[in-house]
């Protein structure tokens, strides 16, 4: 890896790295996503918990999530370098060396699942080590380059955290939790098929074979349209299956309806530029909607618990 | 030239102090964990012990 000095001139090699940049190791906006989808996962599961322990099995799921994405871009330092999206990653950018985001990968992998274990339980330290295993060896290391089916398989490790809350609180894993990580399994390929598309030519440039470069934007089009119908089908299961009422249905099904106008929207997209653009609302939307829905699920499961619904 | 250096090296001694001081705000972090853990795990029988 040739190292590039920041803009004070000074290099990784040099001892430069600043706090900012471990911190960015860690994927803080990945974390958010992933503390907000454990924290509904905590606070659906029935029996509830101590908010201390509560706090702490969040703290160590975000630092878990922080510490795959710390080894991810250790692994990946060298595709990151050739996409525009990346290239500024503290790795490929020279600011942090390669060996020092796996060192702070693996010591906070082991923290952060021997806390949660000590703190819960081993159910869900065993998920959280799991979750991390998935996404670093499973999807970095052998998915994202071998198959365009990739972030289908790899959408797994995403969808763990809100099961990981559960288990968490109830030492189990429940229906609940299983819906919870279908939904948020089901979202993931639209959602980065439509990023892939109006990045087509980065993840080519990587030599990532990312859908729309191994099978063509039509047959995307349709695998983003197809899933979408599924995810918002499942979307409404927990309203289907009694475990979520009105406050909730009527959430997914309207945010779900303007999910597949906007898939709709992208597969009737012909010329580059609107097909682009129409990419980008729905990988924009996608963050929006999941973000919804799974609001709408603890405001549902609050109200109904306080009476109010 | 050397005023140049001189500034790269008080940036870099900077950089150096400001992770040395996030590290002992993540180790203390870390203990001040494990303290509250404890006593939250032991409950309030934790003040029942005879002295």
């Amino acid at each position: 890896m040739a190292y590039v000095a920041d803009h004070r001139g000074i290099t990784a090699v040099a001892g430069g790295a600043r706090v900012e940049d471990y911190f960015a190791l860690l994927k803080p906006r990945v974390m958010s996503l992933v503390v907000f989808t454990a924290l509904v996962g905590l606070l659906l599961a029935p029996g509830g918990v101590n908010p201390v322990i509560g706090f702490i099995a969040i703290l160590c799921i975000a630092v878990g999530a922080g510490a795959s994405g710390a080894l991810n871009m250790w692994y990946d330092a060298d595709i990151d370098a050739l996409m525009s999206r990346t290239a500024n990653r503290p790795i490929p950018a020279g600011r942090i060396e390669r060996d020092h985001a796996l060192a702070l990968g693996l010591v906070l992998s082991v923290f952060s699942v021997v806390l949660l274990g000590l703190a819960t339980n081993w159910l869900a330290a065993g998920l959280l080590a799991f979750t991390i295993f998935f996404y670093a060896v499973i999807y970095t290391m052998w998915l994202k380059r071998a198959t365009p089916q990739n972030i289908v398989i790899g959408g797994a490790a995403g969808s763990f955290p809100p099961m990981i809350g559960w288990a968490a609180v109830t030492g189990t894993i429940g229906l609940e939790a299983c819906v919870l990580f279908l939904i948020i399994f089901l979202w993931t390929p639209p959602h980065f098929w439509a990023l892939a598309l109006y990045k087509q030519g980065d993840y080519a440039a990587a030599g990532i074979p990312m859908l729309p470069n191994v099978a063509g934007e039509k047959a995307t089009k349709v695998q983003i349209l197809l899933y979408s119908l599924v995810l918002v089908a499942t979307s409404l299961l927990p309203s289907v299956m009694g475990f979520s009422g009105g406050i909730y249905a009527v959430a997914a099904g309207v945010t779900g309806l303007s999910f597949i106008f906007l898939a709709w929207r992208l597969f009737r997209a012909r010329e580059d530029v609107p097909m682009r653009k129409a990419a980008r609302s729905l990988f924009t939307y996608s963050l929006s909607y999941l973000f919804i829905i799974f609001l709408a699920f603890v405001t549902d499961h609050l109200a109904r618990v306080s009476g109010w619904a | 030239m050397m005023a140049g250096q001189l500034d790269k090296d008080a940036e870099l001694i900077a950089r150096r102090k400001r992770r040395s001081v996030a590290l002992a705000l993540a180790l203390g972090a870390l203990v001040v964990i494990f303290y509250v853990l404890t006593i939250v795990k032991m409950g309030p029988g934790i003040f029942e012990r005879p002295l």
